[in-house]
């Protein structure tokens, strides 16, 4: 394995003060746009662990994955937003809300910290959410499955598990439209769920994309796509906040968060680009799967086992993103021979009409 | 044309709100405590560009912090855009997408 003690592979960084194999920080800063990209999030929970394996800092990782995050949720909501995926009127009436909550579950943390329970109920309190996050997913897909014919069904939101409808009946105003989202509901429905999910973000120390996502489509009724692109801007927002506040902490190598963004960038397209080829349902199933995962490698830390918790996060990256590639490549060689054919169609028609 | 134009409302919305999340983390941030600090060792790099954002990192914290985001943003933003010219050239439709929940 002598190709890894190459010089050149090396890149100094100069505030945490040691060497990096920058080929690896642009692996993971592809592998985590293409997955964030896809699913709508910024994918904390795949990079900090990812970071650490290749000798950073804990308070580093954390740091640069979150400044990178920022970067990435930029490069990724410009795609989203040609694609009209992103909902910015949700996304502004949402942030109030979700900037209040992140300091509302930062300060239950300080005083967890207080009482020394901080490490177990954090991590506890984490894997139940994703417990229910991945159970709602699920279960919604089969309620869904058995309970419509394909004819029949609303081609807009979710279909199996319809929370929103419920929640969209309290009229409490002022009452607003969303265009893009194609809904009407109260203001404080969105601005609630930017709350609720900020405290959970700030509690648990996460970007939030894992628990906005479902929450913009099971509880506001967002369709699958707008709330992938929605939740990115809001990802985008609170990851610019968080990488000054890191950056004021000294907790930031800038070097490694640009090289990083760069593998992102065409990672990020790649993610994205695939969430036009995939039916929301599609989306959400392979986003369960990833909660599932990130929950086990949780679970596994809880109890010490530190390399088996890598080995399972590292393995889902590389699954999923092998998956989402899949359905990214081979739906934009469908759309191209269609294109072709139809040029080739045209271009015949032409010929005869000057026969 | 007209994707460009409105590929620069979109960039000028973000912008703007990474503009004011700075100004109001600006705000609300309280002065560093008197944590343990990590010093960057300056003697070691070479870089005439890293050699002054690590002194920067060493002298002026709060500015280190504003160039962090704005760099972050700029290059995100940079690479947005450079992903969009080379996506465009590659014949897809990346403007409209079925809405297909199923």
């Amino acid at each position: 394995m002598d190709i890894f003690s190459a010089d050149w592979l090396y890149m100094y960084m100069p505030i945490a003060g040691m060497k990096v194999l920058w080929p690896a920080l642009l692996l993971i800063g592809f592998a985590v746009g293409v997955i964030g990209g896809f699913f709508g999030m910024g994918g904390a929970w795949m990079v900090t662990p990812g970071l650490n394996i290749i000798g950073f800092p804990m308070a580093f990782a954390i740091g640069t994955d979150i400044a990178h995050i920022a970067g990435k949720s930029m490069i990724s909501t410009i795609r989203h937003s040609k694609f009209g995926n992103v909902d910015y009127r949700m996304g502004l009436v949402m942030l109030g809300g979700t900037v209040a909550g992140i300091e509302a579950g930062a300060q239950a943390i300080m005083y967890l910290e207080q009482v020394g329970l901080v490490g177990s109920v954090v991590r506890w309190a984490y894997v139940v959410f994703l417990a229910l996050i991945s159970w709602l997913v699920f279960y919604d897909y089969a309620k869904a499955e058995g309970g419509t014919r394909p004819d029949e069904f609303d081609r807009q939101a979710a279909e199996g598990v319809t929370w929103y409808r419920a929640l969209h009946r309290i009229n409490i105003p002022p009452m607003l439209h969303f265009p893009v989202s194609g809904i009407t509901c109260s203001l404080w429905l969105p601005v609630l769920v930017g709350l609720v999910t900020g405290v959970l973000v700030g509690f648990l120390g996460i970007g939030g994309g894992l628990l906005r996502m479902p929450a913009l489509v099971y509880l506001v009724g967002c369709p699958t796509h707008i709330a992938v692109g929605t939740d990115l801007f809001e990802v985008m927002i609170s990851g610019l906040y968080g990488a000054f506040t890191f950056a004021l902490k000294g907790r930031i190598e800038l070097v490694s968060v640009f090289v990083m963004l760069t593998g992102a960038a065409i990672g990020a397209q790649i993610g994205t680009v695939a969430t036009k080829y995939s039916r929301g349902y599609g989306i959400r199933i392979a986003f369960g799967v990833a909660v599932l995962c990130c929950m086990v490698s949780i679970i596994l830390k809880e109890f010490g086992h530190e390399i088996s918790a890598a080995v399972i996060i590292l393995s889902a990256i590389s699954l999923i993103c092998l998956y989402i590639m899949k359905v990214m490549f081979v739906g934009a060689a469908q759309e191209l021979r269609e294109k072709r054919q139809s040029r080739a169609q045209a271009r015949l028609q032409n010929f005869r009409r000057m026969r | 044309m007209k994707a460009m134009i409105g590929l620069m409302h979109v960039i000028r919305r973000v912008l703007a709100v990474a503009v004011a999340v700075v100004l109001f983390a600006a705000w609300a941030v309280p002065a560093v405590s008197g944590e343990f600090v990590v010093v960057a060792d300056t003697r070691v790099v070479e870089s005439a560009i890293l050699r002054y954002f690590a002194d920067l990192y060493n002298i002026n914290p709060f500015m280190n912090a504003v160039w962090a985001v704005v760099l972050t943003a700029l290059y995100g933003s940079f690479l947005g855009i450079l992903m969009d010219f080379i996506l465009s050239r590659t014949g897809l439709d990346l403007s409209s997408r079925p809405s297909d929940e199923r």
